[in-house]
């Protein structure tokens, strides 16, 4: 951008700032709301004004567990999901671009699913896995049925599962904003440096790990974010694509319509602190990075 | 269309590129192309209480739109016709507001914020909210909206109403107000990156011709976002179109939507009833995109 002309501001300057303003209160107005409402005391309720408080009454009845809904169990399902889709979407985002990179024979066609995917009404993608896995149920339950003694047909359950079908459903989601993230990086990436490791005698392996991979290392973090808090908040994808245990969202989504105590606000507020320690996280490890990056001076 | 990136020959050694592509090819294969198959199959396929039975049947379409062919005794369309319209107008009602609402911060961001540092400050701001949930967005509107809300309490204060208005929470209106509440964003940061690949030039060029600014406006900026403009448009058609947690959030189980519809028919065991729905909204969806792209072809954009 560099220095702008200094002069008067333009026609339209003020109204657009104070509609930028009142957009800016309309994001984060509400959910302060609710952050505040939830440190209410026992008497509080959904609304103002604020009974009693600050206290954590709401975050102990939350730890006790919601009617039978166990809050615990589905927060560390949730979490284990996420981690795992983060590793996944930051590992094969980075190695689907890296591919990109070099004459990639159908590249076109892939490219184009990955967008496809991203724009598919998330209903419909949810519906295909369920569909998918409970079809996988019928053909194994056939096969024991025929093949094995009964009791292995009685005692099996489902192949949906958190692990299976949710895994994959997220990684529909999660995967085309890592590839697109990973081109924007690769774009602005100069090979210059991969060719000067390469003249120097690097092997391919290491003028990806010594050079390509220490430059991308805080976008690839940035991925990894987008990986993690995309799956933390998921429903859409997962809601047809999960067998009898539920991820935290899900129950959420559920609670909405049955608590009517702040605690579903202790609920949120504990959820989105949960993503901006990962966004602040992130942030701490890019930048991290970064100055190694600098003081290394890996790129000389 | 492929990412034009600089290509790298193949170095001796290294991973053919295929094997480097293959688990991210192999994610979409099985969870998202054999499902989407299975979807337009199990659509044909037909149904009783316990298992779906493999056949060639056009029943799950002709149930869907049974007694469509015309209005009923009082002037109304058939249940699929009502709820595709229904959301049809959500869409367009949500498309057109953050469509405005989008370019014009998008714009402000663009041209009127003058620093690097401030923009992708402003930037950063409008962005954050995506990487929270989009429920607990939705019941943030409680306090506020609520019968006991404090807009009630306020308009009540003030005497400007006597009783509390019932159609800020769990209405049409409030399922709007969320759409435009989550996915404003989706359109400013396309419209966003478009405008900052302007060159300022072509502005001044506008100006010392004597365009006013809202010429400039119009046959400057506007046609040179449009790609920006069409991959916003497209993403907030699309989540609309399919969308059943806003709708189910927002609308207290008052209101009809496309994807509350498949919803319930899988709860009902009726998958192939939902896969045939499900179809019948992905052609809308394209034909949508079809739409606009034919407005504006993308592949001269990129």
């Amino acid at each position: 951008m560099g220095a702008r002309v200094r002069g008067p501001r333009g026609p339209g300057f003020w109204p657009l700032a104070m509609l930028f303003a009142l957009f800016v209160l309309f994001l984060y107005g509400p959910v302060l709301t609710i952050f505040v409402l939830s440190f209410q005391g026992p008497d509080g309720g959904l609304t103002f004004p604020l009974n009693g408080g600050p206290s954590l009454h709401w975050y102990r009845q939350l730890a006790e567990g919601l009617g039978v809904v166990d809050i615990g169990a589905a927060f560390r399902r949730s979490l284990a999901l996420g981690t795992v889709v983060m590793g996944l979407t930051m590992a094969l985002s980075l190695l689907a671009a890296l591919a990109f990179r070099k004459r990639l024979r159908g590249g076109g066609a892939l490219f184009h699913v990955t967008v496809a995917s991203l724009i598919m009404p998330s209903i419909v993608v949810s519906l295909g896995i369920g569909l998918q896995f409970r079809l996988i149920d019928t053909g194994i339950k056939d096969l024991l049925a025929a093949w094995a003694p009964p009791e292995w047909a009685d005692g099996y359950g489902s192949a949906l599962g958190l692990w299976t079908s949710a895994l994959g459903a997220h990684l529909t989601w999660t995967l085309p904003f890592g590839l697109l993230i990973m081109f924007a990086v690769f774009n602005r990436f100069n090979p210059l440096y991969e060719e000067a490791a390469r003249d120097l005698g690097a092997t391919p392996w290491q003028a990806f790990r010594q050079v390509v991979l220490p430059l991308i290392a805080p976008s690839l973090v940035g991925v990894g974010m987008f990986g993690f808090t995309l799956s933390w908040d998921e429903i859409a994808r997962t809601s047809q694509a999960i067998g009898d245990v539920n991820t935290l969202p899900l129950e959420l989504q559920g609670l909405t319509t049955t608590v009517t105590t702040p605690a579903i606000y202790a609920l949120g507020t504990l959820t989105t602190a949960v993503s901006f320690l990962v966004m602040a996280l992130t942030m701490l490890v890019a930048a991290g990075l970064r100055r190694r990056q600098r003081a290394g001076r890996v790129i000389g | 269309m492929t990412p034009g990136f600089p290509r790298l020959p193949r170095a001796r050694g290294a991973l053919h590129p295929w094997l480097q592509a293959l688990p991210f090819t192999a994610v979409f294969a099985v969870f998202f192309l054999v499902p989407l198959g299975l979807v337009v199959m199990v659509g044909f396929w037909d149904f009783n209480e316990y298992a779906l039975i493999p056949a060639f049947t056009w029943r799950n379409y002709g149930k869907l739109l049974e007694g469509c062919s015309r209005l009923n005794e009082y002037g109304d369309p058939c249940v699929t016709v009502s709820t595709y319209l229904s959301t049809l107008r959500f869409a367009l009602a949500a498309w057109a507001i953050t469509l405005v609402l989008g370019f014009a911060l998008a714009y402000f961001l663009a041209f009127h914020v003058r620093s690097a540092a401030m923009q992708t400050l402003l930037f950063v701001v409008c962005t954050v909210p995506f990487w929270t949930s989009n429920v607990i967005r939705m019941v943030s509107w409680i306090p506020l909206l609520g019968r006991n809300g404090l807009v009630n309490q306020t308009l009540i204060a003030t005497h400007l109403i006597d009783r509390p208005l019932d159609w800020l929470l769990y209405s049409p209106f409030s399922v709007l107000l969320a759409y435009v509440h989550l996915y404003t964003m989706f359109m400013i940061v396309p419209v966003f990156n478009s405008m900052m690949r302007i060159d300022r030039a072509l502005l001044e060029a506008a100006r010392d011709a004597g365009a006013s600014a809202w010429q400039s406006l119009w046959h400057v900026v506007v046609p040179l976002s449009r790609s920006g403009i069409l991959i916003g448009s497209i993403f907030i058609l699309t989540v609309v179109m399919g969308d059943f947690v806003t709708v189910g959030v927002m609308g207290g189980g008052q209101i009809a939507s496309v994807g509350k519809m498949i919803q319930v028919q899988t709860s009902y065991m009726q998958f192939p009833l939902a896969a045939a729905n499900a179809v019948v909204l992905l052609l809308t969806v394209l034909l949508i995109i079809r739409g606009l792209t034919r407005v504006v072809d993308i592949r001269k954009e990129l």
